[in-house]
């Protein structure tokens, strides 16, 4: 543990201040980490001064980062110390052309060229473009049978490719494959004008404009040594559990009409229009697009949005009770959700699942509890009553967070007047040769953004994780030895982002 | 069974009564833009300067809603002297210069090619292909099949094969990995067949505008019929926009 920096969660740090170990002893520190109940929340490889680092910021009940430097080559870390390392070092060969040597199954991630020019470690031809130019994992035997969906799925969907291998009606292995969304956005982030960073942050994940956006600002507020008025960040709060509420009742909705039970798919449906609505009401766009600026906010919260949300909660919350106990009482709901795409803890464990899938396995992660922002610190956290790793358990999860994000908006409506003001997007000046690490509990689970300035604090690395990142690989092994009908169930249950993943 | 009688009466219904009555959304909701065009230079260039999207033409004295993602930071310049926006959802064009607008735009259903009415008017099939987008778009148009909208009472269906389709709708900058399937998913959709642009990012690249990684513009493409603006378009704007073009 020595060696790792502990760090807080948006906290300004000077980069010569994080720790720089050589490999070896870098390799070390993870391993006793990891195997301490440790999880990671960023792994990234950056250039400095022509040298290829690696950045970590990991997790147990505190923040840790620390750096390395590596070569053309280095061993992988997902051999031996585990799983959770996978993706992240297939993103790091990806992004900067290392290679993480021995890890078990190298293959890209977004399907682009690296930034630094070197050789392909996957062998790609970036000028052919992606569909059937990848080998997918077969499994071999007479009466097996592939089945290939996407990218273009049949549905209002976004694209993603998922390969199934099959015996019969029952899936023996998943492979999805991503990246069709890649539009190379921690790249644009740091050569884009400030103006635009949250705009572009916005428009991560749409579904998880709140969140990445936050995100962004508080990293921009760190750096720019900015403060946030206690009213904006009320409204913040506010903001950030109505997103949670929409898409917390659009998939309720959505597993309902997954298991053809009509009526609260329709209900959960326009019950989630009217918190987009509300999230209209307090700043004219139904994600929360443009409602959050670096040093607060871009319209306050007058009487009039407080009473029109108060009194909008008030009409929906019986609803929402009422609806909920109609498909959490059918048995046929029972019988579709129950025992159906589990993910048990040990495997949660091993894959670091955030958000509801972690904590439908049995995870009690939570950043608003564990690593607080905005007003968190002052609010009730939730806790998980069912924890069986299926499609009921993570339903449920979302039921009793439905009731909870109610409970804590009502709680910042009632507060007290607080001092609050309109922001406008404004050039910051951002401190030189500093780090910053942000996270924030979207409604998906752990949303984080890393930055780190140069000598004239500009922006010289903008990483950006979305939870899908860390739980898409959970709904792979949630599908193992399922009946291949129950896949749309599994995937609305676990319903991660694309283009959170792809970037 | 008692649950479900009992929730269908607490629901009631819910279906709005638009087109035939005129909706109005909260004041904060940013619709169509007023354009003050004796507005002192100084301030369209301030507020060009601030416009993430380079979407305010300074000597023109109008605004590109191609590229405007409507995030209104141009009307808290010297409190909307130069820009205001008005609540007026109904916004949609058939050529991409139209939505360089200082104010107005022309009426679309006039605009609209005759063909088209004549082809689909009383049914119209859609293929959405997400190429790239945030999902936020795509959010905004599984909307249309809740109840408050009910889309299918138009005529108007999204389905899931480009064969049963008479033409697409593509949200999102069209990603370099997503062009061959934009491509072939038009290829597989019976001629005559229509191009739907929605959102800035389908017509300008939006947000990602000026990215190495995504074309930027469906137009460089596919030949586009309706453009439809937004960041994402609010769901009463695809539904004027379809019925405008198709219906009236």
């Amino acid at each position: 543990m020595d060696n790792l920096l502990q760090i807080s969660n948006g906290e300004r740090v000077e980069r010569q201040r994080i720790p720089h170990v050589d490999f070896a002893r870098f390799f070390r520190i993870m391993n006793d980490f990891i195997h301490n109940n440790g999880y990671i929340v960023q792994f990234f490889a950056y250039t400095d001064g022509g040298r290829t680092k690696l950045l970590a910021v990991v997790r147990n009940s505190n923040l840790f980062v620390i750096t390395t430097e590596v070569d053309q080559e280095f061993p992988s870390l997902t051999l031996t110390v585990g799983s959770k390392f996978h993706l992240f070092e297939r993103e790091i060969a990806e992004q900067f052309g290392i290679r993480p040597a021995g890890h078990p199954w190298l293959k890209m991630v977004r399907y682009h060229a690296n930034y630094t020019g070197k050789k392909d470690v996957f062998g790609n031809d970036y000028r052919d473009d992606i569909p059937g130019k990848y080998d997918y994992f077969q499994v071999q035997g007479e009466s097996i049978h592939e089945v290939a969906v996407g990218p273009v799925h049949a549905g209002i969907i976004e694209p993603g490719h998922f390969r199934f291998q099959c015996a019969g009606e029952e899936v023996l292995h998943l492979e999805i494959q991503l990246g069709y969304q890649h539009r190379g956005i921690e790249r644009m982030l740091t050569e884009a004008p400030q103006k635009r960073l949250p705009i572009i942050c916005e428009a991560i994940a749409g579904d998880t404009t709140i969140g990445h956006n936050l995100c962004c600002c508080q990293a921009i507020e760190a750096l720019a040594g900015l403060e946030v008025m206690a009213g904006a960040r009320t409204v913040r709060t506010i903001a950030l559990e109505l997103e949670r509420l929409a898409n917390h009742i659009g998939d309720l909705g959505a597993l309902s009409g997954d298991v053809a039970f009509n009526p609260p798919a329709n209900y959960f449906g326009r019950i989630r229009g009217e918190f987009l609505n509300l999230l209209l009401v307090l700043c004219g766009n139904r994600f929360g697009k443009s409602l959050i600026r670096p040093g607060g906010i871009t319209q306050t919260m007058t009487r009039e949005q407080r009473d029109l949300i108060s009194a909008k909660l008030t009409e929906l919350q019986p609803e929402i009770v009422h609806v909920c106990d109609l498909l959490f009482s059918a048995h046929t709901v029972q019988s579709r959700f129950e025992y159906t795409g589990t993910v048990d803890r040990k495997m949660a464990d091993q894959l670091g699942l955030v958000g509801y899938c972690g904590r439908a396995s049995g995870l009690e992660y939570d950043v608003r509890e564990f690593f607080p922002t905005e007003r968190y610190a002052d609010l009730p956290p939730n806790t998980n009553k069912v924890a069986n790793g299926d499609v009921y358990s993570r339903a449920m999860v979302r039921r009793e967070e439905i009731l909870h994000s109610l409970t804590l908006i009502e709680m910042l409506l009632a507060l007290p007047k607080e001092p609050q003001q309109n922001e406008t997007m404004k050039n910051h000046p951002l401190a030189p040769e500093c780090f910053v690490v942000t996270l924030n509990e979207g409604w998906r689970g752990e949303v984080s953004h890393c930055l780190l300035t140069d000598s004239d604090g500009r922006i010289a690395r903008y990483k950006v994780k979305d939870p899908s990142f860390h739980n898409w690989t959970g709904l792979a092994m949630a599908l193992r030895n399922q009946e291949i009908s129950d896949f749309p169930l599994c995937n609305k249950s676990f319903n991660l982002s694309y283009c959170g993943f792809d970037l | 069974m008692f649950k479900v009688i009992s929730n269908r009466l607490e629901q009631g219904y819910r279906t709005t009564t638009y087109p035939k009555e005129a909706i109005q959304l909260y004041s904060r909701f940013r619709g169509l833009p007023e354009i003050n065009d004796e507005c002192d230079p100084a301030i369209i260039r301030q507020c060009a300067d601030l416009c993430p999207q380079d979407a305010i033409l300074i000597e023109e004295k109008k605004i590109d809603l191609g590229r405007c993602t409507f995030c209104g930071a141009c009307a808290q310049v010297a409190d909307g002297a130069f820009v205001r926006f008005s609540t007026n959802f109904e916004m949609g064009t058939s050529r991409r210069e139209d939505l360089i607008t200082e104010g107005t735009l022309p009426d679309l259903a006039a605009h609209a090619k005759g063909h088209f009415k004549k082809l689909f008017g009383r049914s119209l099939q859609l293929r959405q292909i997400s190429a790239g987008g945030c999902n936020a778009c795509e959010a905004d148009i599984n909307v249309l099949n809740t109840p408050f909208f009910d889309l299918s009472r138009f005529g108007i269906d999204f389905v899931a094969s480009p064969r049963h389709a008479d033409g697409i709708h593509v949200t999102g900058p069209i990603t370099r990995n997503m062009q061959a399937a934009v491509l072939a998913t038009y290829e597989a959709v019976p001629a005559p067949k229509v191009v739907i642009a929605s959102g800035c990012c389908a017509i300008s690249g939006g947000p990602f505008h000026g990215g190495s990684e995504s074309l930027g513009d469906l137009n460089r493409l596919l030949p586009v019929d309706l453009y439809i603006p937004g960041c994402p378009p609010h769901p009463l704007t695809t539904l004027y926009a379809l019925l405008a073009f198709f219906k009236k």
